[in-house]
């Protein structure tokens, strides 16, 4: 990592993080509208974005660590606390109109409410940092089961899973397209 | 669906409009996760940064002693690396798409808001950042966001991530049927 564009693969960072940027907002996604009407089911591009690119980045990474090129790096399966995060996080992204990515995103293309909203997540990550003992002895413990992913808990592989995935996902798509534009 | 629509979409592309078929997006950020995982070794993420900058942020108001031995932060110091420089990228990329389409724009007040909710600034600001904070709560509770769970996470097929996904979705819908009750 030391030699990859600069010190600490920063100049990798910033490519990498530039391309992600660029393609969130030609994608749309950085739009509040867009993001808001995908939760009022009018609008199904925030969805056909992440399918693709879980499923194309999803059988690629496979490939990548079947070939020993990459290592799986799944996050902590803590039910209670995996649950009651998203939980909160929808409400607040239904609100808000973005999620803290596209928020970024948003606010280099000009909106300031989203720059208003951004001094929010600061707030919200300093109230978890202050409240993180109490929830890591309350909540971050409850239903643990570690670094666990689906192929463990269904005993498919994750071929299976993606072909699964694929199909449904096809199926979808062409609903989606079919249905009125907003 | 996707081979005839991205088929549309290439004259405009050309065009210039930021209308790129969601499915070429989806395509290129899932590429982008196989350089992630590959080659940076640190998937696509942004709101363990985020924590971070709050903490230096948060110096001020709460002291620097405060900071320093708060049990989360001292598990993530913050420093110009990997995943502070990738926020900067992605705030950079979206400007230049925003600049090369001609899309930049200041938007106090988003219009889908304005319909249900009205122009007040004032309302959507406070709004905002209200749930502003509930999000990055929610977030950094659940261990990551849309891009750390949901893409990083989710083509990873891990457990937390699907569910995170599961829930998130099921209580945005829910918020949306009540919140905006009156638009068509």
């Amino acid at each position: 990592m030391t030699s990859l564009f600069g010190p600490g693969g920063l100049g990798l960072a910033l490519l990498i993080g530039f391309a992600f940027g660029f393609l969130l907002h030609r994608g749309r996604v950085t739009s509040c509208d867009v993001i808001v009407n995908q939760f009022r089911l009018k609008d199904y591009t925030v969805l056909k974005v992440m399918l693709t690119a879980i499923i194309v980045g999803g059988i690629g990474v496979m490939l990548l660590v079947d070939e020993g090129l990459a290592k799986y790096a799944p996050k902590d399966a803590n039910l209670l606390g995996v649950a009651l995060g998203a939980a909160i996080f929808g409400v607040g992204m239904v609100i808000y109109g973005y999620c803290p990515g596209t928020a970024l995103g948003a606010i280099a293309t000009g909106s300031i409410h989203a720059a208003v909203g951004a001094l929010g997540m600061i707030v919200g990550a300093v109230l978890y940092a202050l409240s993180f003992d109490w929830v890591k002895a309350h909540i971050l413990n409850v239903g643990s089961y570690g670094k666990i992913r689906l192929p463990d808990i269904t005993g498919l592989s994750p071929g299976v899973i993606f072909a699964g995935l694929t199909v449904m996902a096809l199926a979808f798509f062409v609903w989606a397209e079919r249905q009125p534009k907003s | 669906m996707s081979v005839s629509s991205i088929a549309q979409n290439v004259p405009q592309l050309a065009a210039r409009r930021i209308n790129w078929t969601p499915y070429l997006v989806g395509i290129g950020i899932g590429v982008l996760s196989w350089i992630a995982f590959a080659i940076a070794k640190d998937p696509l993420g942004v709101t363990t940064a985020y924590s971070r900058i709050a903490g230096e942020v948060a110096i001020p108001v709460l002291g620097a002693e405060t900071v320093a031995t708060n049990s989360y932060w001292k598990s993530m110091p913050f420093a110009f690396d990997y995943g502070v420089i990738f926020l900067g990228g992605l705030m950079l990329g979206a400007f230049v798409s925003a600049l090369l389409s001609g899309t930049f724009k200041l938007e106090y007040v988003p219009d889908v808001w304005k319909q249900e909710m009205g122009s007040s600034v004032t309302k959507r600001f406070i709004s905002a950042f209200l749930a502003g904070i509930a999000i990055m709560y929610g977030a950094r509770m659940a261990g990551g966001c849309t891009s750390g769970h949901g893409i990083s996470g989710g083509l990873q097929l891990a457990v937390s991530s699907w569910l995170f996904l599961a829930v998130m979705f099921a209580t945005g819908l829910l918020t949306a049927k009540l919140t905006f009750r009156h638009l068509k």
